[in-house]
């Protein structure tokens, strides 16, 4: 067996650590080690954007990066989205939308469209399907998750004034 | 209790002229779904995210030839692999003789099924599964397969039908022979199965035809495409009991061909099924469930199998490549006179492929008094043909469709007029028997041509507009529905469909209504095979219709007891009191649901209601879509500009998702039309087995999808209901192919119809010309 490295991080603004082997990608250590299946593994390949975590202010497949290359950073995953008592504004669109049907690919849309408004709370339409283009759906034909996208940048702006 | 059952009552309801105007409180509104908070947190559990005590990890070995016979198999060194806890092959399998099962939407030969799981003597297909290790992480068993040794004499491989279907192509099994009406041939070949339906004099029909167009079409494979890959845990217990958690769209369905592969009675297996990441009908046949399960037996604890997106793509469920004839003639007026059609379908690796959807739907849509259809079912060395979203009348309707297309164009007739001209309706008959009830084809016409879209004109150069209608059944079979009344007023519905895309709620919704709650105050929970009773997949559009219809029996199951409740505490008879308005009544007596319901206990204890349901006789869903498309003409590429899709849906229960139905197969369909296809070396192997090659559409590649939601009750549903989920994938295609025409004048006839097609063909067009 390989030895396992120690790993320091901070992950939905709690210190987290944990022992990985030097093969076993972020997305494994946060589903098989730290029990946050949020992220989901659709292809392994970065092809999906199932697994999609915010590292370091970035969106990033976490199926393309290894646990031990997290030392030291800060993840948002799904699970640290909503608030203690909300959801947050693109969750309670994609509710409202209908922007979701079988919901695999939808903790991953919600982390990438997070990541993209925090950047650019006002993004056209394009902006929007540029931006989620590495996210696949099967199921919605996109229609009702980008409109829950606008609906939540709108919310935010909102919520901002 | 003196309900009623489903059979006894009326199977038809009559909803008047008025139809989808009637007032409901709760159908036709859009509740937010009742899993919705756990999906979008990040919590909702899906088979690969269940962890249990002592949990292991199985990897699949898989072949890398098309087709080759297996001499040997060495599994010792994987054995002797540290943390390797068990290596199974075929002959851990109980040998099955040929059994045709019953699988609800389809049957399947259980010892091609049993073969499909692990291959016995040959593999057929490069993924067929060879051999399974389970180990104590994925990685090890990942490392086991490699210390494998299979050897191999690989055997000459086909993929394409038309060569498939010769005389003198080797054969992929030599104990098939086709069956052709009610007739086995002597000889063994490729195709398990040649259909024929034929009306009137065709010869004659096109005799008096004042034109006739006759094309060929060729179509390749596609993937069902769903973003969670294949998984299944199975936990073979020391007394005997199975008990599988799984991703899959009918968990009875894959208890019972677990339960005939393993040779075990069904009730020793319970199925759990996860939430489920998309399915599409891919998720019906079991891969993975009698392999976990052999293992888990092999080494004592609980396997967890997932599958790569490479193995999705090579050994599970693509639908058919077809290569198809067809021919229509028509008098001068548009009338269609008579119509042929010739189809070969493959079906992958094992008889059984989707040419009888084919065959059925082909001709569907337009009255042609005088019609043949010859379908072919055939051989090829691909994985095993699944269903696929209206499985076989996508590449029809590519075919017939393209042709209606040329007809108009030729005769100079809206493509639009030419459909109405020849629609089908209530009292047609489909070329292969049944007629008609009401349907609302000519409604969908209708809503097309009064739409902004037809309406609107399309400008600037390489842009063109096209039209296609497309149709599928909604298959009734059997649901069942348990519903406890809670003490609050609220109702606990427990149901055996699994929910792909919000039928939770559609259910709920219903049972809802039946009882005059609001759609919150129903709780759906999906339950195990242990907990509801038998209900077959959700497939065949079928699910909002039939589980729904156990809903409101169940519903009616409950007002009725509740009656009898209220007659107790007014000492009056039951059939004394009345129900209108969400209100039991009797005289100026009144209670709530919510007032009786907290009185149930003193009058003899819980109601719950219950329902059996297996409507019979299919309905049917059509619809119409229209599509702008711009064409690079340096390229090929085409872009889509604008999307209105138009569908009949009896009554929308939920009309988002109702809309998110049409807007999904749409974008399937736009998918199919221009770029996904399984790509074949000249070895037979597939080269773009990974989404990044496959390339599905991404969310840049489109615009918005419009709906137009037509609504013509279903006289088989209490509301009305027809499903609505697979019909919209049905006519993108040729809807795509009639635009590109539109925009470039040349037609392509080869599915995908990717930017070197459209190229050449605008090239051809201008060395032509």
């Amino acid at each position: 067996m390989v030895k396992k490295s120690h790993v320091a991080t901070t992950i939905n603004g709690e210190a987290v650590e944990f022992l990985c082997e030097p093969r076993h990608s972020l997305l494994e250590v946060l589903r098989d080690t730290l029990h946050l299946t949020g992220a989901k593994e659709g292809c392994n390949n970065g092809n999906c954007g199932a697994c999609t975590v915010i590292l370091n202010g970035v969106p990033v497949n976490s199926c393309l990066v290894l646990g031990v290359e997290a030392e030291g950073s800060e993840i948002t995953t799904i699970e640290g989205i909503a608030s203690e008592s909300h959801l947050h504004p693109l969750q309670q669109c994609f509710l409202e939308d209908a922007a979701l049907q079988c919901g695999i690919c939808t903790p991953g849309f919600i982390v990438a469209a997070k990541a993209l408004l925090d950047r650019n709370p006002n993004p056209s339409e394009h902006d929007i399907r540029f931006e989620l283009a590495g996210n696949l759906c099967r199921c919605t034909g996109y229609d009702k998750i980008i409109r829950a996208v606008q609906d939540a940048a709108a919310v935010l702006q909102e919520n901002k004034s | 209790m003196a309900t009623k059952t489903p059979h006894e009552e009326a199977a038809t309801w009559d909803h008047g002229a008025s139809g989808s105007a009637k007032k409901y409180k709760v159908l036709g509104t859009r509740p937010i779904r009742h899993d919705g908070v756990d999906k979008v947190t990040g919590r909702a559990l899906y088979g690969a995210d269940i962890q249990l005590t002592g949990l292991v990890h199985g990897r699949i070995l898989r072949s890398p030839h098309a087709h080759a016979r297996i001499k040997s198999i060495d599994y010792s060194a994987a054995e002797k692999l540290p943390g390797v806890l068990a290596v199974i092959t075929s002959h851990d399998f109980p040998n099955l003789k040929d059994k045709m099962a019953d699988l609800g939407e389809g049957t399947v030969n259980l010892a091609d099924l049993s073969a499909n799981c692990l291959a016995h003597e040959k593999v057929l297909y490069k993924g067929h599964a060879v051999a399974a290790v389970a180990a104590v992480n994925a990685h090890i068993a990942e490392e086991a397969l490699k210390l494998i040794k299979v050897d191999y004499e690989p055997l000459p491989h086909l993929n394409w039908v038309l060569d498939a279907m010769r005389e003198d192509a080797p054969l992929l099994h030599d104990n098939v022979f086709t069956s052709e009406m009610g007739k086995l041939a002597k000889k063994p070949s490729n195709v398990p199965v040649h259909l024929h339906f034929e009306t009137g004099d065709v010869e004659k029909g096109f005799a008096d035809s004042d034109i006739v167009i006759e094309r060929e079409f060729k179509t390749a494979s596609v993937h069902q495409g769903y973003i969670e890959p294949h998984v299944s845990i199975a936990h073979w217990n020391r007394d005997g009991h199975i008990t599988i958690w799984t991703s899959t769209q009918g968990s009875f369905t894959a208890r019972q061909q677990t339960a005939e592969l393993l040779l075990v009675p069904v009730s020793s297996i319970k199925v759990i099924p996860c939430e489920i990441g998309g399915g599409f009908g891919g998720k019906i046949t079991v891969y993975l469930e009698p392999v976990a399960a052999i293992l888990s037996r092999k080494c004592g604890r609980p396997v967890k199998m997932v599958m790569n997106r490479t193995e999705c793509f090579e050994a599970t469920g693509p639908t058919p490549g077809s290569f198809m004839r067809l021919k229509l003639g028509a008098k001068k007026d548009g009338t269609l006179m008579a119509g042929e059609a010739w189809l070969a379908y493959d079906a992958g690796a094992f008889p059984g492929g989707m040419i009888g959807p084919g065959c059925m739907c082909v001709f569907s849509c337009y009255e042609i008094p005088n019609a043949r259809v010859d379908g072919y079912d055939v051989l090829v060395n691909k994985p095993k043909s699944a269903a696929y979203r209206a499985p076989g009348a996508t590449q029809a309707a590519f075919a017939c469709e393209s042709v209606m297309d040329e007809l108009a164009e030729r005769l100079k007739i809206d493509p639009l007029e030419l459909r109405l001209k020849n629609a089908v309706h209530e009292g047609s008959r489909r070329v292969d028997g049944p007629v008609y009830p009401r349907i609302g084809f000519i409604e969908t016409l209708e809503a097309a041509r009064n739409s902004d879209h037809w309406k609107s004109k399309l400008t600037g150069p390489n842009r063109g507009r096209g039209i296609a209608s497309g149709f599928w059944f909604n298959i009734g079979l059997k649901s069942c529905a348990a519903a406890n009344v809670n003490a609050d007023g609220t109702v606990t519905l427990i149901e055996g469909s699994t929910d792909i895309g919000g039928s939770r709620t559609s259910i709920a919704m219903q049972l809802a209504e039946t009882l005059g709650l609001k759609a919150h105050d129903v709780h759906p929970q999906v339950a195990d095979t242990d907990s509801v009773g038998y209900t077959d997949v959700t497939g065949g559009s079928r699910v909002t219709f039939a589980t729904g219809l156990a809903a409101y029996h169940a519903g009616l199951d409950i007002r009725q007891q509740m009656q009898a409740r209220a007659a107790i505490l007014w000492e009056c008879k039951s059939d004394q009191v009345t129900w209108e308005d969400g209100l039991f009544r009797h005289g100026d007596k009144t209670f709530t649901f919510r007032e009786l319901a907290g009185k149930l206990n003193q009058t003899g204890g819980p109601v719950v209601g219950r329902a059996s349901v297996d409507p019979e006789g299919p309905t049917n869903g059509f619809g119409t879509h229209i599509v702008d498309v711009e064409v690079d003409p340096d390229t090929g590429k085409v872009t889509i500009l604008r999307y209105t899709a138009v569908q009949d849906a009896g009554k929308a229960i939920h009309p988002s998702y109702v809309e998110g139905q049409m807007q999904g197969g749409s974008v399937q369909g736009i998918g199919w039309a221009l770029n996904e296809e399984y790509f074949y070396d000249d070895q037979g192997k597939m080269r773009n087995a990974s989404y990044l090659d496959y390339r599905m559409p991404t969310a840049l590649d489109l615009p918005m999808i419009d709906t137009i939601i037509v609504e013509v009750p279903n006289p088989a549903h209490p509301f009305g209901v027809r499903g609505v989920g697979e019909t919209p994938i049905v006519a993108p295609p040729a809807a795509v192919a009639a635009a590109i025409h539109n925009a470039i004048g040349a037609r392509l006839f080869e599915l995908p119809m990717a930017p070197h097609r459209v190229w050449a063909a605008i090239r051809d067009k201008a060395t032509a010309g």
